[in-house]
């Protein structure tokens, strides 16, 4: 007898091509989103960093020039890089337990807590531009009410974006007061950490610290991972706040002979991302700033690869 | 720093498993970079089309061309409109779409992606860019224009004026209104301090600043003269407008730590500095001034008695009237120089033709109209309180009689008045420069000469590296 359900070899290069097929054909939206928006540009970033291109000639061949430039003479490069791991390892980390503490102080909370919920989400629903302009009014050193209620109290007086010192540690304060997002999302993982995991705990004699080490943070580990890691990413793509603070703080318009100093104060807020903008569309050299757009995203990669692989170690998960 | 939005940034159920989430992060950082990329890249990578060509503008053919500008102000907009009309007027074949406040950074973008939309002329009020556009010719080069038409630059700008407005002998800008930098000093406090007359060496300025000094508690009830660098127009090239400084020596790198000019500029600011209280305590001064282009400005409020400024803000004192008399002088000079009192620092707004437009007969009449039109650039000038930029309107009688704005008519026209030169990367070596200033005015750098040599290669390696 012939075996009836045995296909024969044509028909079922067929069977596969349209099978092969309808599988690309259910990627596509995201194969085609991968080639425009990630593989286009990234090949492309690589293959100008070895050309000298200004927008307005035809690209030509330099090597590792722009490279050459960007470690070697480019004078705001290492400064830059200091400034944004800076800002990436004491924001975020603030961030991240700030807005974990916010979010515990107002599940706590047994009235008004609506009240509290919305009171520390507005100021994240304040445009970076206006908020960072309104920061630097309220820290202003010799007229901002900041000053003058530190002066009134006897307190040290600080130049905030005017102090290379300080200029950080008042971009971080301005960071922490637009925490809103991070403390809705962890008052939503802190709602959905099981309650009898603390009756457990309480039976067994665990205090407000240990409940918080042993049943709260393995509960919420990966919502703790994945503002570090969502952090970090925009942390290393930080550019608004810091150019508006130094342009403001700095009063320069800027003009012939009169030149806007990046990171104002003394380079203390320059960052990668303005590195970038200073170099592709300042200077129109776009082989450096392509160079430096893929160490900025050789960074990005290098955090999040570190935090994903060492997340149980960090975090005392399993 | 703000955060994602929408239903990603908020997940409900953290439980994911291992394997799983990595992937999904590295996507994430993955599209977060990709989509900077191109958008870094997306506006980047188009080319300049050649324009040039005769538009039958000159046969008497209808044309039409697009004129972009940075004007806002009302009476700004409306003396360009007028200007326009008047234009239009002798020219009845062409006609003019103006489009006004137009930052730079647009009409760079616009020439990059040329097109049907993009200006066929285009002015500028940053001459730090005119190195930029000359080299990369994304401006035309003027020079046959003015040899078809007769034009000589060296009989029709001044020269610090031409000196701006081209680079390495391509003129692909003309000067169209100036600005020009000179003393504004307040003439109750003068008299109150038993002063005179406005100093005319660097000498006398220090001595009248130290008179009109008032402390008050930590700061001042009153300061001479705010000579931070961060102090509005108190910046390097601006003080060295008054020695004369050329920057580059005649092979093309900065000379800077080799004209004797440079360092004397940096080491008589430092000590201004500490003879009127000191970095520190002038620091904390500056920062409690208003915004520099309103009546806050310190020398309107009579924060300071003496300040260096541009013309325009003969208007602006007119408008604000503060509560003092208030006079101008040309800004003084190293008393080594003192032969040269008169100069100042000149800068202005510059208008070129777009290389990628193909109307230019048309564009170069307009151009030439509001650059070299006597009465044009008069009456522009007089309507909006810039110095004219031309030597004919320079000495024309229906200039604007004013005392004070005459200061910096006289100012334009001294022969020994100078500018910032163009260069292949626009103004970065005078950020260099200004780094420099801050790190030296604080006392982070204490030896100048050697801060001078590293400035001096910086800038040569960024010429280079923009070469």
């Amino acid at each position: 007898m012939a075996l009836l359900g045995t296909p024969r070899p044509a028909a079922l290069r067929r069977k596969r091509r349209r099978e092969a097929g309808r599988t690309l054909a259910f990627l596509s939206p995201w194969l085609i989103g991968f080639a425009v928006f990630f593989a286009y540009p990234l090949i492309s970033t690589v293959y100008f960093s070895f050309m000298k291109y200004d927008g307005f000639t035809a690209p030509t061949f330099t090597g590792l020039k722009n490279w050459n430039y960007l470690f070697h003479h480019y004078p705001f490069f290492w400064q830059g890089l200091r400034n944004t791991l800076w800002l990436v390892v004491v924001m975020v980390t603030l961030r991240t337990v700030f807005g974990l503490g916010v979010g515990m102080l107002i599940t706590k909370v047994k009235s008004g807590a609506g009240f509290f919920r919305t009171a520390f989400y507005l100021p994240y629903l304040a445009p970076p531009v206006a908020a960072t302009m309104a920061f630097a009014f309220l820290l202003n050193p010799g007229t901002g009410p900041v000053d003058h209620l530190l002066g009134e109290l006897g307190l040290p007086q600080p130049g905030w974006f005017t102090d290379p010192s300080w200029s950080k540690p008042a971009l971080t304060l301005l960071g922490m007061w637009g925490v809103g997002d991070l403390m809705v999302i962890f008052m939503a993982a802190l709602l959905d950490v099981p309650k009898e995991q603390y009756e457990a705990a309480e039976l067994d004699g665990a205090g407000p610290w240990q409940r918080f080490r042993f049943v709260t943070l393995p509960n919420i580990s990966p919502i703790v991972l994945f503002a570090v890691v969502t952090g970090v990413i925009q942390t290393m793509q930080y550019y608004t706040q810091a150019i508006v603070a130094g342009k403001v703080a700095s009063g320069v318009i800027g003009g012939s002979g009169q030149q806007f100093e990046p990171g104002y104060p003394h380079g203390s807020t320059w960052t990668l991302p303005q590195m970038v903008y200073n170099l592709g569309f300042q200077r129109f050299d776009t082989g450096t700033a392509c160079a430096a757009a893929l160490i900025l995203f050789a960074i990005s990669m290098a955090f999040t690869t570190l935090l994903l692989r060492r997340r149980s170690g960090l975090l005392g998960e399993d | 720093m703000h955060g994602p939005k929408g239903d990603d940034a908020c997940p409900r159920t953290p439980r994911r498993s291992r394997s799983a989430h990595p992937r999904r992060s590295r996507r994430t950082a993955a599209a977060l970079a990709g989509t900077a990329a191109l958008a870094l890249f997306s506006a980047a990578c188009t080319g300049t089309p050649q324009g040039g060509g005769d538009d039958g503008s000159a046969q008497g053919k209808a044309v039409t061309i697009t004129f972009w500008h940075g004007w806002s102000q009302d009476n700004e907009t409306k003396a360009i409109n007028d200007n326009i009309a008047a234009f239009e007027k002798s020219h009845p074949n062409i006609h003019v779409k103006v489009v006004g406040n137009i930052a730079d950074d647009k009409s760079e973008q616009a020439l990059r992606a040329g097109g049907a939309d993009a200006p066929d002329v285009v002015s500028s009020f940053t001459t730090d860019n005119v190195g930029k556009f000359c080299s990369a010719k994304v401006w035309s080069d003027l020079t046959p224009f003015l040899k078809k038409d007769g034009i000589d630059p060296a009989k029709t700008f001044p020269s610090a004026m031409l000196t701006y407005s081209a680079y390495q002998g391509n003129q692909c800008s003309l000067p169209l209104l100036g600005d020009a930098y000179g003393l504004y000093y307040n003439k109750t406090a003068f008299a109150a301090a038993g002063i005179t007359a406005p100093p005319k060496t660097f000498g006398e300025f220090e001595a009248d600043a130290v008179k009109l000094t008032v402390p008050q508690g930590d700061g001042f009830k009153q300061l001479g003269f705010m000579p931070n660098y961060h102090g509005y127009e108190s910046t390097p090239s601006h003080f060295l407008g008054q020695y004369g400084t050329d920057y580059f020596g005649k092979d093309g790198k900065s000379d800077i730590a080799t004209d004797p000019k440079v360092a004397a500029m940096y080491t008589w600011q430092k000590a201004l500095v500490g003879k009127l209280g000191g970095f520190d305590k002038l620091e904390k001064f500056r920062t409690g001034f208003g915004d520099e282009f309103s009546a806050k400005n310190p020398f309107t409020t009579g924060q300071v008695a003496m300040a260096i400024d541009g013309e325009w803000r003969t208007a602006s004192l007119a408008d604000d009237k503060p509560a003092f008399e208030w006079a101008t002088a040309p800004f003084p000079v190293p008393d080594d120089q003192a032969a040269t009192y008169g100069r100042g620092y000149q800068t202005g707004t510059i208008i070129g033709i777009a290389n990628s437009s193909r109307k230019q007969t048309a564009a170069w009449e307009l151009v030439k109209y509001l650059t070299t039109d006597t009465d044009a650039v008069v009456t522009f000038a007089n309507a909006i309180h810039n110095v004219p930029s031309t030597l004919a309107a320079l000495d024309s009688p229906k200039l604007d009689a004013d005392p004070n704005f005459k200061t910096f008519l006289d100012i334009a026209k001294n022969p020994n008045s100078s500018t910032t030169p163009a260069s292949v990367n626009g103004g970065a070596y005078q950020v260099s420069m200004q780094n420099l200033g801050y790190e030296f005015e604080s006392g982070k750098q204490a030896d100048l000469q050697a801060g001078l040599q590293a400035t001096a290669k910086e800038i040569d390696a960024a010429i280079d590296q923009a070469k």
